[in-house]
């Protein structure tokens, strides 16, 4: 694997991005490249960034400086709706789901389908449920089952099926595994393998390296607002990527800044 | 009820185990959940009842409950289940289930309306006053100027509530004291001299409680509503069934059909009865019947059938995924408040209708309170997100069985007011514990 697949431009392309708060500078020069079909593990303390990128990412915050390209072309995303157009889809740690709806309403909130004004319950509940075995999702016993009475994991299911079914080619996880046990961890780490498999690629956030190591193509390492590290996952290994987070360099080798 | 719960969750019949994290990789729902789709009727009726004993009641014990205070009621004056008793109690009830249901629009969200008694009578009293003398404007304008003037209303309040971001708690407590001026300041001057009270002199409007269906009326209206109802329920299974859906066993289907019907008929069979005192014959259902029942039917569909009513459950759940999911959040709390008017003002109508007049003295802040405890009487949550129209209509009989059944034995005032308190909290209690046994066993 190398930095830039040959040929042809990864899927978003970040080339030094800034964003300030007032005299706070969040992010400064980040450059970032997800390619499609790749699990991409973004990883850094708290307080590096994380949050404010994937939300620049996702057009909830306009950036101060540099490029953004999607499929090589220069983008400008100002709202939320630019990025779903492109086919960017968040999945917050909120999860934003209605417990006291199901699953198949959840996952068509908004976008219902209607036949004659009614909503078509029946066609939206067939596509429902092919998305979730598409998944592999088969712990949920029933789609018309309450979201609220649902497990942390299979919510997290939900949320990504409901992802997944706007087309979205770029997935943000943001810590989808706090707070989840040890059987729900594997559930959503296999889940977003299936996305991987599916062709989409996934930018995913976690403080939890084990995950990050199981799941990950590629790992970037953000320190104090700057890209510390941007790498295959083969050219990491977990002290490094401790080492990377807390002080912004290795001390094996001189850190690639890219 | 929101709290992920991973390890703790087992099926019914297995030990629980330490090794949970390895043994339930599988992600075991509770078995409150089933689904409905089990073959025979049987196993259905079972499943059912392992989802009552989970929480996930519904409507039911709130027809356990009504039947109870109507047995009550029953062994101590047998008067209470006579034809004329039952539809009188029918059209006591029109007033609560109307304003009850009015109520749901904005329970569902959330957010409450104490305004909608006085609304509502200020609805009903433009309409008694356009289509009485001096006026005697046709009954169809008195009628759409009341629910305009209610929805009109709704509209202010509910602007006031989305727009500036007002409790809708303190907007409508004052439109309670504001409006009550305005009924009072509307009935003065057109009733005048007549001492505060205006008679109403049209008779479509006075006919809307005081009239009856013909009772051969009433039979070919039922007959309709049993083909359309027997219709749609099997078509939507047959149509389920073509698409490979989980399915409720068609003997399900039946069945309903049947319950609907059986209801149908001793409806009106009760209301066909001669229940005339004397000589004077007197049967067929009140026009107020299908009135209330065609409101039900109609706030039903459009809060379970719609993308509309889809976002009211939603904003009501959490409005925040709502926003996130593009809904206009704003647009839709309005409409539910202008809805909750416009509904309050149809109950205003029949209130006029009843008493035959519109008077000054409506206590519109006891009609509103027993608009919210029919709805939650009925099983509507106060919190959002939960109820039904249904429930207004329940949570209204049982309310006016009791008043009915009170006034009956021969009891004061006071009773009946201590009564319907401990009523409303019997069914705040069923439900607190109905929930807390499903976040136990879900």
């Amino acid at each position: 694997m190398t930095e830039t697949p040959v040929g042809d431009a990864p899927l978003l392309r970040l080339r030094g991005v800034a964003k300030h708060f007032g005299p706070v500078q969040a992010l400064s020069g980040v450059d970032l490249d997800i390619p499609v079909g790749q699990v991409t593990a973004l990883v850094g303390d708290n307080g590096a960034g994380k949050s404010t990128l994937i939300k620049s990412i996702s057009g909830i915050w306009a950036i101060d400086g540099g490029q953004v390209q999607w499929k090589g072309k220069p983008v400008h995303l100002s709202s939320p709706r630019d990025a779903a157009h492109l086919g960017i889809a968040t999945v917050y740690q909120d999860l934003a789901l209605c417990d006291n709806l199901d699953i198949v309403q959840n996952m068509f909130l908004g976008r219902e389908v209607v036949k004659s004004r009614l909503l078509d319950e029946g066609s939206m509940e067939k596509t429902a449920g092919r998305t979730l075995s598409d998944l592999s999702v088969t712990t949920v016993r029933s789609v018309r089952q309450l979201v609220g009475s649902l497990s942390g994991g299979q919510r997290q299911a939900v949320a990504v099926a409901r992802a997944v079914m706007e087309d979205a080619e770029l997935v943000i996880l943001d810590e989808p595994t706090a707070a989840l046990g040890v059987s729900q961890t594997a559930m959503v780490l296999d889940l977003v393998k299936k996305l991987r498999d599916r062709g989409i690629a996934v930018l995913i956030i976690s403080h939890n390296l084990n995950d990050v190591f199981a799941v990950a193509d590629r790992i970037a390492v953000l320190h104090l607002g700057k890209m510390a590290r941007s790498a295959p996952r083969a050219e990491l290994d977990t002290q490094s990527v401790v080492e990377l987070i807390t002080t912004g360099a290795t001390s094996q080798a001189a850190a690639t800044k890219g | 009820m929101s709290t992920p719960r991973d390890t703790e969750v087992q099926p019914e019949n297995q030990p629980a185990t330490a090794a949970d994290a390895t043994a339930t990789d599988n992600d075991t729902v509770s078995e409150s959940q089933i689904e409905l789709t089990s073959g025979s009727l049987g196993d259905y009726l079972s499943t059912w009842g392992k989802r009552i004993r989970a929480g996930e009641s519904g409507v039911l014990p709130v027809l356990v409950g009504l039947v109870i205070i109507i047995v009550i009621f029953q062994t101590q004056q047998s008067v209470f289940l006579s034809p004329g008793n039952l539809v009188n109690l029918l059209v006591q009830a029109a007033v609560y289930v109307l304003l009850g249901m009015a109520e749901v629009y904005v329970l569902l969200l959330g957010e409450i309306d104490l305004s909608v008694g006085f609304v509502g009578a200020i609805g009903g009293a433009l309409t008694v006053i356009l289509t009485s003398t001096p006026r005697n404007l046709p009954w169809w304008v008195g009628i759409l100027a009341g629910l305009a003037a209610a929805a009109v209303i709704g509209a202010f309040q509910g602007w006031l509530i989305t727009r500036l971001r007002l409790p809708s708690f303190v907007v409508t407590l004052a439109g309670l004291l504001g409006w009550q001026g305005v009924l009072l300041v509307l009935i003065n001057k057109a009733g005048g001299s007549s001492g505060g009270t205006i008679a109403i002199s049209n008779s479509v409007i006075l006919g809307i409680v005081n009239s009856n269906m013909a009772p051969i009326a009433g039979w070919i209206v039922l007959a309709a509503c049993v083909v359309v109802f027997a219709l749609v329920t099997v078509l939507g299974d047959r149509s389920r069934r073509r698409s490979g859906l989980a399915t409720p066993p068609f003997s399900l289907a039946v069945a309903k059909i049947v319950l609907f019907a059986v209801a149908g008929v001793i409806l009106v069979v009760v209301c066909n009865t001669n229940r005339g005192v004397g000589v004077i014959a007197l049967s067929g259902v009140p026009y107020v019947v299908p009135v209330v029942l065609a409101v039900l039917l109609a706030w039903t569909v459009l809060l379970s059938r719609t993308r509309f009513g889809r976002y009211v459950y939603a904003i009501g759940g959490n409005a925040e995924a709502a926003r996130r999911a593009g809904i206009n959040v704003s647009r839709i709390r309005l409409a539910c408040f202008v809805l909750c008017s416009l509904t309050g003002g149809m109950a205003g109508i029949v209130y006029a209708s009843r008493l035959g007049s519109m008077s000054n003295n409506v206590n519109g802040g006891q009609l509103v309170l027993f608009a919210v405890a029919a709805a939650v009487i009925g099983g509507t949550s106060l919190f959002g997100g939960r109820g039904k129209m249904l429930h207004a209509l329940l949570g209204g009989m049982i309310i006016a069985t009791i008043a009915n059944g009170m006034g009956l034995i021969g009891l004061d005032a006071a009773t009946q007011y201590i009564v319907t308190a401990l009523v409303l909290l019997a069914a705040v209690i069923v439900d607190a514990v109905a929930r807390r046994g499903q976040s136990v066993t879900a």
